[in-house]
């Protein structure tokens, strides 16, 4: 794979025949997200005909087509061009794009966020550290993934640098808050998961008769805020 | 205007072309695992191609019609009876109130769609009205069917008519096209993507060149692949980025998995090729325990061939219109 520059600012790889799939950089950097989100905005305001699904990640943009929504014998080749043509014409500047931001209430610690203890000492600090360390900055919305409405947030103080848990739990309850590699990530349903459970949210993250479905969405900011027990229990379901 | 649900089979789900569009959000597509067979089904009810069908799993189920209708099954043979009467795949039927349509010995394939005229009543959930296993929702309550469901039609046939249409329809030809017929390959075809580098010299030759037996645990989100093990060049960590129906990725163990119709919206193994769009529907209707082989397809080509069989749908479509127009004028008027 060729390294991205000043020059060529994003690569564009065709993956299978129904699928582009649009680079901006390597690794996990917020820059670069926002160039993602940027660029998925704008390929959504396109309204390209053929396409079905613009899929931001960390580092990637996936366009999905539909070969039946083009006119005859239209390739790849000419969606690609399209998309060439509707990133050089947008701003992709990050400091353009004043994202939205939702506030993700937490309650950290006891039955909510069994892992709090343990990562406080991995992190060689107090519990009331790591919750002022995890709510101090905003959050990206990298992408939604793994489960509908289950955000990817990051990126974190370089002391949240941990791996995820050795042994995955079975059971994570719906809204569990979970960290590793620098990132958040929310568990919109019970399932099973190797992520550092440190809080729940009251919030419901997905629900497909809302509008919008999701309580986030990719390039949106997140800010943790941290809720009593109390708070939690009484939240007011929307 | 319904029909009840005697037995549920073994795995019964209404599915469509999919729920596009919400990908980002972290929703699977969903959809028919073999779109060539539920586009077909549906062409030859006289719906349009993306109505939701029921595509019945291995065994499948016995369902009693209490209003006339019209169907038509396309994809796997499991020796489908109406009132234990032998009937065929990829004809219009016309049942009566009372009917009984039932499922036996599997002959070929696995998945089989029965698409009603004018569909069942079924709610759209972001769009579509295929059934989300894994998120409970969309399709029949979300879920696979149970006895004793039942399932409302939307367009009820005439009682009064329904003779002269059964002899209508008998007369009227359905020409499948090339690209439409079920033509098994011995391979099935893959293109190579930006991470087959990643991948060993050895393992592309042994991806092209071994026999891969389908796993027990294959099902509507991937197909477990087992044999000789798919290495890369080195161990390293990806970022997860958008997935695709077909895409072929392959864990630690080497043992690929070819991602199918409920797959993730992303994921995170090393990929080291995609199906040809145009062979899907062949693998959806292979059995645990079967074996496939691959052959290497150029992109160009495969997106040749998946609008070649695009093509041919609306031809089919279109040479149908007598087809649905005969059926439509024997829907009971509300």
């Amino acid at each position: 794979m060729s390294q991205l520059s000043e020059d060529t600012p994003w690569r564009i790889d065709a993956h299978g025949d129904r699928c582009l799939v649009i680079r901006f950089g390597e690794g996990i950097d917020v820059a670069v997200g926002k160039r993602c989100a940027a660029a998925a905005a704008a390929l959504r305001d396109a309204g390209i005909r053929a396409v079905s699904d613009i899929v931001p990640t960390f580092n990637t943009v996936a366009v999905h087509y539909l070969p039946a929504r083009f006119a005859a014998n239209t390739s790849w080749r000419n969606l690609e061009a399209e998309i060439e043509r509707v990133l050089n014409a947008a701003d992709l500047d990050a400091a353009a794009h004043a994202s939205n931001v939702v506030d993700i209430p937490v309650c950290y610690g006891g039955e909510y966020g069994p892992d709090l203890a343990d990562v406080a000492q991995q992190l060689g600090i107090s519990t009331d550290d790591v919750i002022a360390l995890h709510t101090r900055e905003l959050q990206h919305v990298f992408m939604l993934g793994f489960a509908p409405g289950a955000p990817f947030t990051g990126v974190l103080d370089a002391r949240f640098a941990l791996p995820r848990r050795a042994t995955p739990r079975t059971v994570i309850p719906a809204g569990s808050v979970g960290v590793a590699n620098r990132q958040t990530f929310i568990y919109p349903n019970a399932s099973p998961g190797g992520w550092n459970i440190i809080g729940r949210t009251p919030l419901v993250m997905f629900d497909p008769l809302r509008q919008p479905a999701t309580t986030v969405a990719p390039g949106d900011s997140v800010r943790f805020v941290p809720i009593t027990e109390h708070d939690f229990t009484n939240w007011p379901q929307a | 205007m319904s029909v009840t649900v005697i037995r549920p089979g073994l795995a019964s789900t209404f599915q469509d072309t999919g729920r596009h569009g919400f990908q980002h959000l972290g929703m699977p597509v969903c959809g028919a695992m073999d779109l060539r067979a539920h586009q077909l089904a549906n062409l030859i009810a006289g719906n349009e191609r993306d109505l939701a069908t029921l595509e019945v799993t291995l065994m499948g189920p016995t369902l009693r019609f209490d209003a006339p209708a019209c169907i038509a099954l396309a994809g796997a043979d499991l020796s489908p009876t109406v009132n234990g009467t032998p009937v065929p795949i990829g004809r219009p039927l016309v049942v009566r109130a009372g009917d009984v349509l039932a499922f036996g010995a599997r002959r070929s394939g696995v998945r089989c769609y029965i698409a009603w005229h004018g569909g069942i009543a079924l709610p759209h959930v972001l769009g579509s009205q295929s059934t989300y296993l894994r998120g409970r929702l969309g399709g029949y309550h979300g879920r696979a069917l149970q006895k004793d469901d039942v399932l409302p039609l939307n367009v009820p046939l005439d009682e009064a008519a329904h003779a002269s249409l059964a002899d209508d329809l008998q007369k009227m030809a359905i020409y499948l096209s090339a690209p439409l017929a079920y033509n098994p390959r011995r391979r099935l075809r893959v293109m190579r993507g930006p991470q087959t580098g990643l991948f060993t010299d050895e393992a592309l030759h042994t991806l092209f060149n071994s026999e891969f037996r389908i796993a027990n645990e294959s099902d509507r989100m991937g197909y477990r692949l087992a044999g000789p093990a798919l290495n890369v060049r080195e161990n390293r960590q990806l970022l997860s980025e958008g997935a695709t129906f077909g895409t072929i990725q392959v864990p630690a163990d080497g043992q690929p998995i070819v991602l199918m119709a409920d797959r993730q919206s992303i994921g995170g193994y090393p990929k080291i090729g995609h199906v040809a769009s145009v062979d899907l529907s062949q693998l959806a209707q292979c059995m645990p325990g079967e074996t496939v082989r691959f052959e290497e397809i150029e992109l160009a080509q495969a997106q040749q061939l998946d609008n070649l069989r695009e093509q041919a749908l609306a031809s089919l479509a279109a040479s149908l219109a007598p087809m649905r127009e005969r059926i439509a004028r024997s829907v009971r008027a509300s």
